[in-house]
């Protein structure tokens, strides 16, 4: 399909695309990689009044290491991403994750900050910035702030940010000594994951000492498993103890049924995945 | 005379990369999508949200006065000039054949269908301007399932006909004299098994999608379309709108793809018709990806009860099979006739004493069904081969043991089938041993034994599909019966050009088969020229004015036999003018390699490319010989031909997450002599990709308000080469005996043995767990709940005991 018309801006500056948003309206979007945007457009499920193309804003694909963290600009391409030393070592789980989203194509020409901004619940990078406690920075009228992970993902297709605001960059604390794994499951290999699970195991001595995990598409959020984190918790690192806390997985949450999977069938699945996700972070 | 370099005879069977795919892979070529024509418009087409109700009201007059806009209409403003589509092949004297318009005119019968249309200077404005088209809808009551439309209360898809049957067609081995009653056969039987299965919906999914451009100039209308049947369309055109056949030229362009898909006449092709007439000047429709998944006809979509009777032993006695064929809303060029194709191949490779095959075509307020890659022989196909492996299990015997006490053997052939069709050979032994060695069947049998006994979390499964196919359509006489409303003939032109290069018409229509490099392939055989020297043209009336098209497997299996005839003929032509040329009586004369010998003096020799300057020039003919070598053949075959073969799947099943992946897949197949085992191979690999795309991936999904559910790529689930295996495949050639080159066909058999190789491994895998069947597509959650619900059922059986 063709989508409706729209009036285009691409701004240079970050302060110029926070000012062309704000001219813009509510109707304003704001286009990064345009892999989620541009088909919404052609199927006319969204027909915004102005797009704001962030792909003449310079500095956002860059991606830098300011001590703690691992900072992200937002229109960092998959393919960048996951072709970036800093964090193919200091975020290996990123690294991995995006490999496994979509296709060579969307890898690259889609973004990391479009992902997380479109906030999806089905993609595969809500969830691994959710492991990660990845805090977003974002530009508005009134400045630039930092939002969490927990904070950032609101609601389907709806984070913290406001119509005004856009996403800049993402920081992404450094993990040593942590073994991470992202537990994808789909339909086809380019496809969605009916669930994914994002994991960050931590050993000290036979022992875990910390565990993060997050789901992909068990909510309208990707949603933290904090049932299995808390059974992790200083717990011995054995396959038991694996079994019986990915078992608490699915607690407490609402994963819907479509046409790909039913909500039950998604919430064994996150069991099963939790399980392997663990198994392959825990290096067991 | 100059001596050229001639081809040895030896094009045929060599692995010749493909003269077209430069063009059609950079896409620098003509596509109907490309074509722009001076003044022409872009049409938009408004289809229906309701899947039935009646139209009360349109105003197209507020899309009028948009930008851009030249024109608007309904179905009323063109009803006296859009014609009717037709339905080539009602099956039975008394087929329920509902009017057909191409854009609706009081009712809409499935979501998707055209109720009106804009054009403009441009497609966006064509496409913004329909959402300012005013339209009422009343609803009304909807049908989707195939049993409830045949209840007494049923609400109808078209009120007028009284019924949603369209009709009930049927064969009996008994009556027909080919075999014994089935009542029979079921009354005696050591075993009776009973299965139903469901075809899915599917999509056929081509590349490109559908595009028509018409050009009205004077009073000859040209229409591109990227369709698989051009002369078809012309034929159609002129019958079903009252434009004189002579007026009409139609072109298909190269074409992206069909499977089938193309094997139509479009409500869209004549929506764009009736546009440029009603305009008088060019205008271009180009559906939309949405579009496409949504209003092209879709394939399969049965309920299939069949029951197989059998000896203790294994040995079948009878075989019965009752059909639901869904049609969808309207009945398309051949829609009735998908399923009955079908009916002649229950009964496969096996020797079946008794038959009994019903088929019901049912209305329902969904896109219309029609030919699918294998058009009824993949479901038939499907059927047999998952009942032979529950037999098999049934009796605890290898199911490759139970097909081969049951296979026609080698030495039998040609031999005459309880359905009614002769096969004319093949060697089921010999395809199957093959493919067993490349499997190494024992071995992963071992290790499936190993799996079960540790209880492995992945399950192994192991599937067979022993198939045969029906394909070179096809004997007109046969197709007569049938009710078919045309021929299965095939043409073809040789035109010998002054130097001696060579231009091939023929009456297929390639949409990315590789006839362009076929065909010359068989020329430079056939006529000792190079390779290179051959133009292979199609699809266009008026360079190609003759011909049926391409689907069912036919291009090479009919239209290379029409071509080798052509050949024969300009050779025969040519020989007199060599003898002449050479001074001596023609049947001093040899033709080999491109050359006219004098027999015994090797040296003096002219070749083809001499006698077409000769009768170019005509300076020195023999006398009362016509100065042309050019020559036209058509062939009608006597028989269908009948490729065979043997394709084997290992899955692996995850039971905890219901997850299968083919571990290993060994196709082999017995199409005949091969001209190019490139293009054969390809049609294998794509062909298993598309079947096994049924077993696992596919589903078209209505909700219960004919909604299409599977709108978009994202729900439509095509596999892409990540999903698949690397494919083992082999061959055996039995040569076709009523061909000249021996040919079968092969675009086809990949489709038809794949999928229940497929399903059959994954139900092998959980028969342990009691699983006994897996609906398609087998889903990560159907193989999961199969398990849960087998477990489930064990758990109930053991507290009764």
């Amino acid at each position: 399909m063709i989508p409706a018309a729209f009036e285009y801006t691409r701004p240079s500056s970050v302060d110029g695309a926070v000012q062309a948003l704000a001219e813009g309206g509510e109707d304003a979007k704001i286009l990064a990689g345009g892999q989620s945007l541009i088909p919404m457009l052609r199927l006319r499920f969204a027909a915004p009044s102005v797009l704001v193309d962030l792909g003449g804003v310079g500095g956002m694909r860059d991606i830098h290491d300011d001590g703690e963290h691992i900072v992200v600009g937002a229109m960092a391409t998959h393919h960048d991403v996951m072709s970036n030393q800093l964090i193919r070592e200091h975020a290996p789980l990123i690294a991995q994750a995006t490999a496994t989203v979509a296709d060579r194509q969307v890898r690259h020409l889609g973004t990391f900050g479009g992902s997380l901004a479109h906030a999806d619940p089905a993609g595969d990078l809500p969830g691994v910035a959710s492991a990660l406690d990845a805090t977003f920075e974002v530009a508005g009228p009134s400045g630039r702030r930092m939002v969490s992970a927990s904070e950032f993902f609101v609601d389907y297709l709806t984070t913290a940010m406001e119509p005004d605001e856009l996403l800049v960059a993402v920081h992404i604390p450094k993990l040593t000594g942590w073994g991470t794994h992202y537990e994808k499951f789909n339909r086809v290999a380019q496809a969605w994951a009916l669930v994914g699970v994002a994991a960050a195991v931590r050993r000290s001595n036979g022992t875990i000492t910390e565990a993060r995990v997050a789901l992909t598409n068990m909510g309208t959020t990707p949603v933290r498993a904090h049932g299995v984190e808390e059974a992790l918790a200083d717990a011995p690192a054995d396959e038991g103890t694996l079994r019986d806390a990915a078992a608490r997985a699915a607690e407490g949450t609402s994963p819907t049924s479509d046409l790909s999977a039913s909500a039950d069938y998604r919430a064994h699945l996150a069991t099963v995945l939790t399980r392997r996700a663990l198994h392959a972070a825990g290096g067991l | 005379m100059t001596v050229t370099e001639h081809g040895s005879g030896t094009e045929v069977g060599r692995d010749r990369r493909r003269k077209e795919d430069a063009r059609l892979i950079t896409g620098r070529t003509m596509w109907t999508e490309n074509i722009t024509l001076p003044g022409m418009l872009h049409l938009a087409i408004l289809r229906s949200p309701m899947a039935h109700a009646r139209i009360s009201h349109v105003d197209v007059s507020p899309a009028r006065h948009l930008p851009g806009v030249i024109d608007a209409f309904c179905g009323r403003d063109i009803a006296d000039i859009q014609g009717a589509l037709a339905c080539a092949w009602p099956v039975t004297e008394d087929t329920v054949v509902p009017d057909y318009p191409p854009l609706a005119v009081d009712e809409v019968r499935h979501t998707g269908e055209p109720v009106a249309v804009v054009a403009a200077r441009d497609r966006a404005s064509a496409q913004d301007a329909l959402e300012a088209i005013e339209i009422d809808y009343e609803p009304l009551p909807v049908v989707m399932d195939m049993e409830a439309a045949l209840t007494a209360d049923s609400p109808l898809v078209h009120s007028a006909q009284g019924t949603n049957k369209s009709y009930t067609w049927i064969f009996d081995s008994a009556e027909a004299g080919t075999g014994g009653a089935v009542a029979d056969a079921e009354a005696e039987a050591e075993v009776v098994l009973s299965r139903r299965y469901r075809q899915q919906r599917l999509v056929p999914a081509f590349m490109e999608p559908r595009s028509v451009v018409v050009d009205p100039t004077g009073d000859q209308i040209t229409m591109w379309s990227a369709t698989q049947i051009p002369h078809i369309l012309r034929l159609m055109l002129a019958m079903c709108t009252g434009t004189p056949e002579h007026k009409i030229r139609v072109i298909a362009p190269d074409v992206g793809g069909g499977f089938g898909g193309k094997l139509q006449i479009t409500p869209e092709e004549f929506i764009t018709f009736a546009a440029a007439r009603r305009l008088n000047r060019p205008v271009k429709y180009v559906e939309s990806r949405s579009e496409s998944m949504l209003s092209a006809h879709h394939g399969r979509d049965q309920i299939q009860d069949i029951t197989l009777s059998a000896r203790g032993d294994g040995t079948i006695t009878g075989l019965s099979v009752k059909l639901l064929a869904n049609m969808g809303a309207y009945l398309g060029i051949v829609t009735p006739g998908v399923p009955i194709l079908g009916a002649f191949m229950f009964n496969a490779i096996y020797k079946v004493p008794a038959y009994r095959f019903e088929c019901t075509g049912v209305f329902t307020n969904t896109t219309k069904t029609d030919a699918y890659r294998g058009a009824g022989r993949p479901e038939a196909t499907y059927a047999i081969e998952r009942l032979m492996d529950e037999l098999a299990a049934e009796l605890d015997l290898d199911p490759i043991e139970l097909r081969r006490r049951n296979w026609i053997n080698h030495d039998e052939f040609p031999y005459t089938t309880v359905a009614g069709l002769t096969y004319d050979s093949g060697n089921y032994e010999a395809a199957t041993d093959h493919a067993m060695q490349l499997f190494d069947y024992d071995a992963l049998r071992r290790e499936q034994a190993e799996r079960r006994a540790s209880g492995d979390p992945i399950q192994l499964g192991i599937g067979v599909s022993t198939y045969t196919e029906m394909c070179g359509l096809a004997p007109s006489r046969i197709l007569g019966q049938l009710r078919y409303g045309a021929g299965g003939w095939e043409s073809a032109s040789v035109r010998m050009l002054p130097t001696g290069k060579v231009e091939v018409v023929t009456g297929t229509s390639p949409h990315g088969q590789g006839h362009e490099t076929a065909w010359s392939q068989i020329v430079a055989d056939q006529l000792g020229v190079p390779f290179e020297d051959v133009e292979v043209l199609h699809g266009d009336t008026r360079t190609s004015h003759k011909g049926l098209d391409t689907y069912g497997s036919r291009s090479l299996a009919v239209g290379g036999t029409a071509l080798v005839n052509a050949c024969q003929k300009v050779v025969d032509k040519a020989k007199p003018i060599a003898a002449h040329l050479l001074e001596c009586d023609p049947s001093d004369l040899e033709f080999t390699d491109g050359q006219f010998r004098v027999k015994g003096s090797p040296s003096s020799a002219k070749t083809l490319a001499d006698c077409a300057l000769a009768v170019f020039t005509s300076h020195e003919m023999p006398d009362g010989v016509e100065p042309t070598l050019d020559a036209d053949a058509t062939y009608d075959p006597d028989n269908f031909s009948f490729p065979h073969g043997t394709h084997l799947c290992a899955t692996e099943v995850d039971t905890e997450t219901g997850r299968v992946t083919i571990r290993s897949y060994v196709a082999v197949d017995d199409v005949g002599r091969v001209v190019n085992p490139l293009i054969v191979e390809g049609q294998v690999h794509g062909g298993i990709a598309q079947g096994v795309a049924q077993a696992l991936y596919e589903e078209a999904v209505y909700d219960a308000d004919g909604n299409l559910m599977t709108g978009t790529f994202v729900d439509y689930t095509v596999p892409s080469p990540a999903d698949l295996p690397d494919f083992v495949t082999g061959r055996t050639e039995t040569p076709a005996p009523g061909h000249p080159l021996g040919a079968k066909g092969v675009g086809e058999a990949g489709t038809i043995a794949s999928t229940p190789a497929v399903v059959n491994a994954v139900v092998d895998a959980l028969r342990p767990a009691g699983v006994t069947d897996v609906a398609m597509p087998c889903t990560p959650e159907r193989v999961w709940q199969a398990i849960q619900a087998a477990q489930q059922k064990s758990a109930t059986e053991g507290g009764d005991r």
